[in-house]
């Protein structure tokens, strides 16, 4: 069996460049001189324009009317992910500790109306949304753009499954003992279910930064640019023009993808556990 | 199910609910409601007024030859995408789980993909194909393949699938790979004493326990098909060539935003609301059932 073992790595490098050689080429390409793209096509080895390319992309407002540049959109992009990624986890574990923790009446018509939503994702009633969004006047504001997308159950449902894995018993102890069910979330249930914020956090907060249909609709306003918009703007400017800045292209590219990424490289354990645990 | 204990408190269970329920009342509820609505009705070109149409709507874009390619295109477009993304990821995933050595490494450079948005991936991917720029198309012509990505239905479709698969594997790869290690040891012990060769070993034991993580991917995979790889086609053909790949929801997008056609593309979100229902259906009742936990 040991012999074969070549073949594996063999097959997983494969896999592995399949992965990693769109990224490489976006990336090596970003740092030449944007005449050498243009007559050449893309470079798989890196040139020498990295700081300045970068720099640029970082500061200056490129193909942009007003004073949109790479760290406003990110700033943006970091609003977007984190207010997605806090609001559901706030929205959805009070609703998931109702629901599982309280007698009430009409409890699973409560459940169904929230779970239901799992069914239809946004994009299949989005110009109603849209038209709800514009007659609230939260068209090109924050709030417009994170609270429909915080519409939907994932989170709560994620919830739901992680407290129903919870003994009973701690209810039963925690009751004995004359705590309240604020006391009891505050005191038991929330440090218990650490890792699962974690996890369910870090899901969330990519979902948030990687939302492309419902900001280009949202938003007209180019303060309001996430810098996945952003790309996609800039994509549009360079096919117009005569001289394209392929180059500030893939930088922008290459920063639009760093966040998330980091992100998952950095917490992947908490990351995999959550995505494997929330399948129960 | 067993009964759990529970708090009898009259008003704390409803204040906790509130914001879900308010949030879902107004962003889904209501806007779900009112595109049911809008599907029966026909609005004039100025949108001023709308009248009552009955079934019209419907009925029109079931003879429109422009919705059916849409259909046909988005189911063979979904099923490739699905197989292929299951396929390669169950193979990496079981090689993965094989090696001895740099399985740590092969997790981290398969898994962080995941975190690329579909748009991004979507202008990678039009930049590698890109008819001027783009080595790959080079690499195809060299091959003797006359590759266009912004004229050939077929060349779109290609590189719509393999940017949309590349984006997915990583997931599939997450999930196969904590099924495969869910496994236990003991049964790969005795499955290794009573059998040779590891293909055969692969398909008879650890295929069939993989099953119910395949399905609950499948069902995962064909959602991202349908819904999610809008950013991957709206930056890559938006649609294009000649309609070649506008999936329904792409096309409930165009018709609905862009074309200002309300009642249609109202019709048509109505219908993927039926598909999405009848998927999940599936899922629950056959699927479910034929899988042995």
């Amino acid at each position: 069996m040991k012999q074969k073992q070549w073949l594996d790595h063999v097959i997983l490098i494969l896999g592995a460049l399949f992965m990693i050689i769109p990224i490489w080429l976006i990336f090596a390409s970003s740092t030449h001189n944007p005449n050498t793209i243009i007559s050449d096509g893309l470079q798989w080895l890196p040139g020498g324009n990295f700081t300045q390319v970068y720099s640029d992309v970082w500061n200056k407002s490129i193909g942009f009317s007003t004073d949109v540049n790479a760290k406003s959109m990110i700033i943006n992009s970091m609003i977007m992910g984190l207010g997605f990624a806090i609001g559901k986890i706030i929205i959805s574990m009070m609703a998931a500790y109702a629901l599982v923790y309280f007698r009430m009446p009409f409890a699973s018509l409560w459940f169904w109306l929230i779970f239901v939503t799992l069914l239809l994702p946004l994009e299949v009633r989005i110009i109603p949304s849209y038209e709800v969004v514009a007659n609230l006047g939260m068209l090109n504001s924050f709030s417009g753009l994170i609270l429909p997308l915080i519409a939907s159950a994932t989170a709560t449902f994620f919830f739901r499954q992680f407290f129903r894995t919870i003994p009973n018993e701690l209810l039963e102890a925690a009751q004995l003992d004359n705590a309240g069910p604020i006391r009891f979330f505050l005191d038991i249930l929330l440090p218990l279910s650490k890792t699962m914020i974690a996890a369910i956090f870090i899901i969330m907060f990519v979902v948030g930064w990687n939302q492309y249909l419902w900001p280009i609709m949202m938003t007209t306003d180019e303060s309001y640019n996430t810098i996945v918009m952003g790309v996609k703007q800039l994509l549009s400017d360079i096919s117009q023009s005569s001289q394209p800045r392929y180059d500030q292209a893939f930088a922008l590219v290459i920063f639009a993808m760093l966040p998330p990424i980091l992100v998952i490289i950095i917490f992947q354990r908490w990351f995999v556990k959550g995505l494997v645990e929330t399948e129960k | 199910m067993e009964q759990r204990q529970q708090f009898t408190h009259s008003a704390l269970p409803y204040i906790l609910l509130v914001p879900q329920i308010a949030i879902i009342a107004v962003f889904f509820f209501y806007p779900a409601a009112e595109a049911i609505y809008l599907s029966f009705m026909l609005e004039d070109p100025w949108g001023l007024s709308s009248t009552f149409v009955g079934l019209e709507n419907y009925s029109i874009i079931f003879n429109s030859a422009e919705y059916l390619q849409s259909v046909f295109f988005t189911l063979g477009f979904a099923v490739v995408v699905s197989f292929l993304s299951l396929a390669i990821a169950l193979l990496l995933a079981v090689k993965v789980n094989n090696i001895l050595h740099g399985k740590s490494a092969y997790k981290i450079t398969l898994t962080w993909v995941y975190a690329v948005a579909p748009a991004v991936a979507g202008i990678m991917g039009g930049f590698i194909f890109n008819p001027h720029i783009g080595v790959f198309t080079d690499i195809f012509a060299s091959l003797g393949w006359d590759f266009s990505l912004y004229t050939n239905p077929f060349d779109a479709t290609f590189v719509l699938v393999l940017v949309s698969v590349w984006k997915q594997v990583s997931v599939n790869f997450i999930y196969f790979l904590a099924g495969l290690q869910s496994i236990s040891y003991a049964v790969n012990e005795a499955a290794m004493l009573d059998c040779e060769s590891d293909r055969r070993r692969f398909w008879t034991i650890t295929f069939p326990l993989l099953a119910p993580t395949g399905f609950f991917l499948l069902v995962i995979n064909l959602t991202y098909a349908f819904f999610d790889t809008f950013g991957v086609i709206d930056t890559l053909t938006s649609g294009g060539p000649g309609g070649g790949t506008t999936s329904l929801v792409y096309k409930i997008y165009r018709d609905g935003f862009i074309g200002t056609d309300i009642g249609g593309s109202a019709a048509q979100s109505v219908v993927l609301l039926v598909l999405v229902l009848l998927l999940t259906w599936v899922q629950f009742k056959f699927v479910e059932k034929r899988v042995h936990y």
